[in-house]
Order: C-alpha cells, then structure tokens, then sequence
C-alpha cells in the first residue's frame, strides 16, 4: 500500500507529486480565504459608509441644539419705547427696540461712532433680537426706565464663527465676520457677555430665513398633518384589499390583474406619484396646493401597495386550521376572518403599516410635485392650509446658501432619523411580542 | 370645518341607526332572541348601512361636481364680453375669483365685476352646501326609517350585511387598479397635449434638451428644444455607476451572509445593512452633495483631474450606496432558496466553499440574482432627490463621470416646482418625462418579477 502511493501515478516520484497536491491546495486554500475576505471586506465597506453617513450627519448637526446668545445691559429708555408714558400695549408693541438695542450696543463699546461700524455692532444679534425686548415689556411695563441684563440670540455669523464654523485665520475678505466684529465679540466674551444656551426655540419655531431664528416646528406639524392623512386613507383600504384578495377572492382574470397590478405599483417610482397628484387631485379635483390633505393622499396611493403586501402575507401566516375550526362551528366566512383570522394576522399587518409610514415618513419627491416645497412661516393648523413637512424642510435648507443652515440641515435630519429610528424599534417590538410562529 | 360638523352628524346618525337597529330586532323577537334569524348586531348594522352609506354617496357625489356648477353659475353671471376669453385667461379668471371669495386679493383694486361675482360665489357656496347637508341628512334619516321598518325576526340580516361588506370590499380593492389607470390617464392626457406640440420622434429621439421656451420672439438660448437623448443618456451613465458600486458589494455581502456568516453574525449584519435601505433618500441627497461630492473633485484635483463639482460621479456613488441592500437581501433570499442538496453535491466531490458557490450555488442562483439587480437598475432609475440633490441641470451629452450630467427625475423636478406657466410645452414636457419613466420601470419590473417567480418555481 504505502508502496504503491510512494510510487506514485505514471512513474512520477511520489515527493514531488505529493508537492504539486500540496502547492494547489494552498491555492485552492488561499483563494477560498480571499474569497471569504472579499466578502467580509464588502460588508465593512457598507457598514463604514453608513457609519460615516450618520457620523458627517451628526457632527455637522450636533451644535444646532444650542445657541450662541449675547448678554446686554439694556436700558429701557421711556423717551424710546413710551414717550408719552401712556404704558398702553399697543404703543409699548410697537415701539422701535432695535434704537434701544443700538443704545445698549453703544453704551457697551463707547468708542464705535462711525456710523457703519455702529450697524456693524448691531448685527451681531440676530435681526429678531427686538422681539424678546418686546416681549418683556410687554410682560412687566414696569420695567421701563430700568437697566436690566438681556440675552439677545446671536447672528447667525457670530454662531458659526463661536461654534468655530469661521476659522479666524483667514484673510477678513474671505469670512463673513470683519475683524472688528472678531474684537468686540472677544471683548464681550471676556466679559461674559457671551453665553450659550439650550436652543428650544430650534424645536417650536417655525421657518424663517435668517438661520438662527428658523425652527423645525411648523415641519413637524405639516409632517404630522400629512401622516394622518395618509394613515386614515391607507389603512383601512390596504387592509380591506388584502383580506378580500387573500380570503374571498376567486381566483380569476380579474384579481389576477389587481395582484399584478399592486406588486407593480410597489415599484413605481414615487415621482410619478407626484405627478399623479398634480394633474389629478390639483388639476381634476382642484384641491388646495401645498396642502397636507393632497400630500396625504399622495402618500396613501404610494403606501398602499406596501401594506398590501405585508398585510397579504401575514392573512398568508395563519394556518388554514383555525379557518375550518371557525367553519366547522357554523360561523359564516366574513365572520371566520373578522373573529378569527384578522386579529390574528393584525400584529404582522400593523408592522407592515408602521415600516410603510416610516418609508413615507422620509419621502420627499413626490411633495415636491404638489407645491409643499413653498417657504412656509406659518404653523399649518388645519389640512388645507400651507404647510411643509421634515424631509422637504431639510431639502429646502439643504438648498440654501448660508453656512448656519447646514447645520441646521444635520440637526433636522438628525431629528428625522430619530422619528425613523422610533417607527422602526417599534416595528420590531410588535413583532417580538406579538409574532407566532404556526 | 362646515364639513367636519356634517360628518360628525352623518356618523352620529348611523351610530343611532346602529343601536335602534338592534333594540328593534330585540324587541321584534319579543325578547327572545333565539327567534332571529341573525344576531341582533347584525340587525344593527344593517339599519346602520342603510342610513350612512346613502348620505355618504350624496356628500361624496356634491364634493365632486359641486366647484363645476358653481363655476359654471358664477360665469355666466359675468357680465358680457370677460368670458369669451381663452381657456388660460379663464382659468385665471376664475382663480381671480375664488381668491376674492376667500378674502385672498393680489392685485391692488380689484374690478368690481369680480368682487361681485365672488359675492356670487360665496353665496351659491353656502346655498349649495346647506342644501346638500339637508339633503344628506334627510337620505340619512330615511334610510334609517326604512331599514328599521323592515327589521322582523326573519329577516336575514346577517347575509345582507354580509352581501354589502363585500360589496365594499371588492369597491376598496379596486382602488389599487384605479390608482394606476389614474397614474397612466394623467400621465397619458398630459403627454399627448405635449406631442401635439413636439413629434415624438424628436423627443425621443433628439439630442439637444433644453426647455425653456421664448416668451419674446428674439430671445437667445430658447429655442426649447426637447430631445430626451442627454436626460436618458446622463441616468443611464449615473445607474451604471451606483450598479458598479451596488452590484458587488451587495452580492459579495449577500454571498457572505447567506454561506459563511454565523447565525449571530447574520441576526447583526442583516438589519444594519437594511437601515441602509431605510435612510430617507433626502438624507443621501445632503450627504452627496455635501461631503462626497467636495471629496470627489479634491480628489480629483489632487489627481489633475477637472471635476465638475457636481459629478455624476458622486451622485451615483451615493445612489450606489443607497441600492446595496435591495441587492443584497434579495440576492440573499435566492442564494438560500438553492437547496441544500447541490451544495452538499459539491462538497462530497471535494469542492471547497468558494469553488462551492462560485461554480454551484452562483449559476444556480443566477437568474434570480439577475433579478434582484434589474429591481435595483429601476430603482436607481427612479430615484430623485440624490440627484436632484449632487447632479446637474444643464443636460450634458457624455459619458465622462467626472463631467455634471442631468437626469429624467431632475429634469421633471426643476420643470415642475417653482413658477410654472400650465399649459406651456415646458410644463407638458415633465409628464412626457414622467410617462417614459413609469413604462421604462414597468417594463424592467415586470421582467425582474417574472425572472425571479419562474426561478422559484424551479426548485419549490
């Protein structure tokens, strides 16, 4: 035997076959490790691309969660803001408190007399820093001829270049902050004059075009608005058609047609919705534009599909069983299914519903064919008002020129995926908790 | 706000229908409620039917025609010689009077014609809808009369009800096809408007895109012409470069995952690499054109490349990124689709894994892997606001990735949002757009759902 295999085939010295064998098996070895490697280096790439993804996202975003405030001593001056000393509201309402912030800016730096320097000075609160003096007037008239200090939200400038968005070390032309802006926000820091805060204003303000005052607020509602609309339209069709396709159905040309014909519309492309909801529910029906209510059904015709699915196969799950049990006891077949059959299959059809509202929850294409892409300041209180959602917000700032509302792009997406990230866990729970595997 | 206080009228008085329904029935049975026929709910809910589902047709039927009437009222009530107008001044004039109805002026002084025709409106408005009201609630009310009156133990209750629901049933399931005989009449309506002003052969066949259209006679660069050559030549150059990213990627990770990751490995990687899938494709768009697309032109300035800063390149990157997981968990599911019994085939004759799958599992696999890539190639195709978002507008006739090129889904977003004049060929051309896209994508879907159902039928 052992002859026999030193002796080799056709004659050829057993060593050296012995070697050629062993020579390609390293090969076959090695490729099958590189082979293995190639397939763990594309997940690392995936994973790493995600990773820097959601890590570009949020270091660029994290800063918008607080602001840059600027601490005054204000003199509320009565010559300026109730010359006539009647503390009527309207008057106190409309009296001129950018003079009166101007004054505080010039009692603090005495020296700035020339006029451009003086606006200069001024602009480094943000343009809707006369709101807050106005407000507490407002609130306490008796205030009036006292000097109190006031924090005045920065400008946007002063925000980026105090988060170190502006480096200092470049020519003055090539930054938005002149060298004189630098000083006397170094002045006022080392004063401690200069503060942050915790930016609520950034969760219960609505759009605006200066940066620092725009807020997501009005986004969210629009967002909420539409969602509603969306879930009230498609849930209840979506889970009707799955039950009468699944259960009732017979099998014939017809809802041959209405299968294909849904799996299909799961892959539509969902501009094309959008172009649906502009020449039909815009141009045939003439509903309101920009409206959550037409965003809504918008979003319903593209969800519908995917709840289908999911709400046919889990109608799918339930074993066949329970059904003839239900029969067997002389129930009818409608009662088989509303008794029986759907609550069982509720817990798979709700996740399905949660997974299609959190995909509509992101979509932005099709809102953008329907005019919800509008600058919109108000917070929308109804269905057919005007309103805008998160994903559009986050398209219209991503558009916009000014270095502070990228930050504010990162901090409403960062906003966005947390609402995903909360459909999604929940998607997940229902499933642990309720799923029952036949 | 009139309508919600209408609708909570409708629903009470159906609810009411409900519970009379049911105490009738009791009552007709003379208590004894093993003398129905059906459970007393049902009875309810039979009386509940007849009262709601008319008044429902009757509000749903005014919403529908009521805006044309009253349209149609309020301008023949114009006085003589402001409606024999074109259609578009029409439509404006109406729009002009609507607005005035809500309260809504733009124009300074506006003509007194119009005033009183909002006036006019206003009032038919109220007219119309407090009849309708009366209406529907008198349907509402005498439904349920009539349905109460004809509760008696032996009606069948429950199989009419039966009867209805399903009748409701097959009506809601319906809407799927509705939607998509809307989808296609929409698009289809718009586009032929849009062919009778440019022949198709030149739209599908032209190679200059450019749409705006002279509003005076000696305009320069508007010509508008509309040949979709670059839009289909620049989306094509952009999925081929996501495919080149997604394709391998997603299929070694599909292949890792399905043969060689542990079952805890598997339970991790999986749904991570399927948050890809649900990042909203906003998000994408911001990071294209935000990070990747700087990085892109330094690197290839480093390089001594010129890059456009908004390079095909990046945005079909980041797309490419985007599609991984569509290919690879359904690469996946069909890789584990080929039965056990051809690998272990394989393995007894010596095979290693790799040699395994490349030279079993894969070819096996094929067909199904194919696909899972044609679903994804459509996706890409579809897929708008990465490109809006990190791609060009002016439509570029190259295959260089490195130059800006625009796409279909671009090009219909910037036609469509903004100012648009209706009506004008620049409009149209977005819904002949859209029209190719939807057939384009039909077509590559119904290929991939065929591909993959008859290769699951093989091995099932």
């Amino acid at each position: 035997m052992t002859d026999i295999a030193r002796e080799g085939h056709r004659g050829r010295p057993a060593a050296q076959h012995a070697d050629l064998s062993q020579a390609r098996l390293r090969r076959r070895y090695a490729a099958e490790r590189r082979f293995k490697l190639y397939g763990v280096l594309a997940i690392c790439l995936a994973i790493g691309v995600l990773g820097i993804l959601l890590f570009s996202v949020v270091s660029k975003g994290y800063t918008a969660f607080v602001k840059t405030e600027i601490g005054l001593d204000v003199y509320f001056d009565p010559e300026e803001i109730d010359p006539e000393g009647t503390r009527d509201p309207a008057v106190l309402a409309d009296a001129n408190y950018d003079r009166v912030i101007r004054d505080a800016f010039e009692r603090t730096f005495p020296e700035v007399s020339e006029r451009r320097e003086r606006r200069a000075l001024s602009d480094l609160v943000s343009s809707g820093a006369w709101l807050v003096l106005r407000d507490r007037v407002l609130e306490d008239p008796s205030v009036i001829g006292t000097t109190e200090r006031v924090w005045f939200r920065a400008s946007d400038d002063v925000d980026m270049l105090m988060k170190g968005y502006i480096p200092r070390d470049v020519p003055e032309t090539a930054r938005r902050v002149s060298d004189a802006q630098i000083a006397w926000i170094d002045a006022l820091d080392e004063a401690g004059q200069v503060g942050t805060r915790f930016n609520l204003d950034f969760f219960t303000a609505g759009d605006s075009r200066e940066p620092e005052l725009a807020g997501i607020w009005g986004a969210v509602v629009g967002t909420f608005l539409t969602m509603v609309v969306t879930l009230v339209l498609s849930f209840p069709l979506a889970v009707a058609t799955a039950v009468y396709l699944e259960e009732f159905a017979p099998k014939n040309r017809w809802t041959d047609l209405i299968e294909v014909n849904i799996n299909n519309l799961a892959a539509v492309p969902s501009i094309v919705f959008g172009l649906l909801g502009l020449a039909v529910f815009l141009g045939w029906f003439g509903l309101p534009r920009s409206a959550p209510l037409v965003g809504g059904m918008v979003l319903a015709l593209m969800n519908l599909p995917i709840i289908i699915i999911a709400g046919r196969a889990s109608l799918k799950a339930v074993p066949p069983s329970i059904r003839e049990a239900a029969l067997a006891v002389g129930a009818s077949r409608l009662q088989v299914v509303t008794h029986h059959v759907l609550p069982l299959a509720m817990p798979g059809i709700l996740t399905g519903t949660i997974i299609g509202m959190a995909h509509a929850l992101g979509e932005t294409a099709p809102l953008l064919m329907i005019g919800m892409v509008a600058f919109i300041v108000d917070i929308p209180s109804g269905f057919t008002d005007a309103a805008t959602v998160l994903p559009v917000q986050i398209f219209l700032w991503a558009d916009s020129p000014e270095r502070a509302f990228v930050e504010k792009t990162s901090a409403a997406i960062i906003v966005l995926l947390g609402f995903l990230v909360i459909m999604n866990a929940l998607a997940v729970i229902l499933r642990r908790r309720f799923e029952r595997r036949w | 706000m009139q309508l919600t206080i209408l609708a909570t009228t409708l629903l009470l008085l159906t609810l009411i229908g409900f519970y009379l329904g049911r105490s009738r029935a009791v009552a007709s049975a003379g208590g004894n409620r093993r003398q129905l026929h059906s459970l007393p709910g049902y009875h309810g809910v039979y009386v509940a039917l007849w009262c709601g589902l008319p008044a429902l047709f009757i509000v749903a039927l005014w919403l529908v025609v009521e805006p044309h009437v009253i349209e149609a009222l309020v301008l023949s009530g114009l006085p003589e010689g402001m409606t024999d107008v074109g259609p578009g001044q029409l439509s404006l004039l109406i729009n002009e009077i609507r607005n005035a109805a809500n309260g809504v002026s733009f124009f300074g002084e506006p003509n007194p014609a119009v005033v009183a025709a909002a006036e006019r409106y206003n009032a038919l408005h109220q007219i119309g809808f407090a009849a309708m009201g009366v209406v529907a609630a008198a349907a509402a009310i005498g439904g349920l009369a009539w349905a109460r009156r004809r509760i008696a133990p032996n009606m069948r209750a429950r199989n009419r009800v039966e009867k209805a629901i399903m009748a409701i049933l097959i009506v809601l399931s319906t809407i799927s096809v509705l939607t998509t005989i809307g989808i296609v009449l929409s698009l289809l309506f718009e586009s032929i408007r849009f062919f009778s002003r440019v022949p198709v052969t030149e739209f599908l066949f032209g190679l200059q895109w450019s749409p705006q259209t002279a509003i005076r006679e000696d305009q320069v660069g508007s010509s508008g012409a509309f040949g979709a050559v670059p839009l289909f030549a620049g989306t094509m150059l952009i999925t081929l470069i996501a495919m080149c990213v997604a394709v391998p990627v997603g299929l070694l990770s599909a292949i890792y995952l399905a043969d060689y990751a542990s079952p805890r490995v598997r339970s991790v990687v999986k749904p991570v690499l399927e948050v890809l899938a649900g990042i909203p494709t906003v998000v994408y768009g911001f990071f294209a054109a935000l990070t990747v697309a700087p990085f892109v032109r330094d690197a290839g300035a480093s390089a001594g490349l010129d890059v456009a800063s908004f390079s095909a390149l990046a945005a079909g990157l980041v797309m490419g990124i985007m599609i991984i997981p569509y290919v690879s968990s359904l690469s996946d599911d069909v890789m584990n689709a080929v039965p056990q019994t051809l690998r272990d085939g394989s393995y007894a004759l010596g095979a290693t894994k790799s040699e395994t799958i490349r030279q079993v599992v894969f070819p096996a696999a094929l067909p199904g892997i194919v696909g899972a890539i044609l679903l994804a190639v459509s996706r890409a195709i579809g897929e708008t606001m990465i490109v809006v978002m990190a791609a060009g507008l002016a439509a570029n006739l190259t295959a260089n990735p490195l130059e800006a090129v625009t796409t279909v889904t671009v090009q219909i977003v910037t036609l469509l949002v903004g100012d648009q004049e209706f009506d004008s060929a620049k409009t149209l051309a977005a819904f002949a757009l859209g029209l190719l896209l939807f057939c384009v994508t039909l077509i590559l879907n119904i290929i991939a759902l065929r591909v993959v159902r008859k290769y699951r039928e093989k091995y099932d």
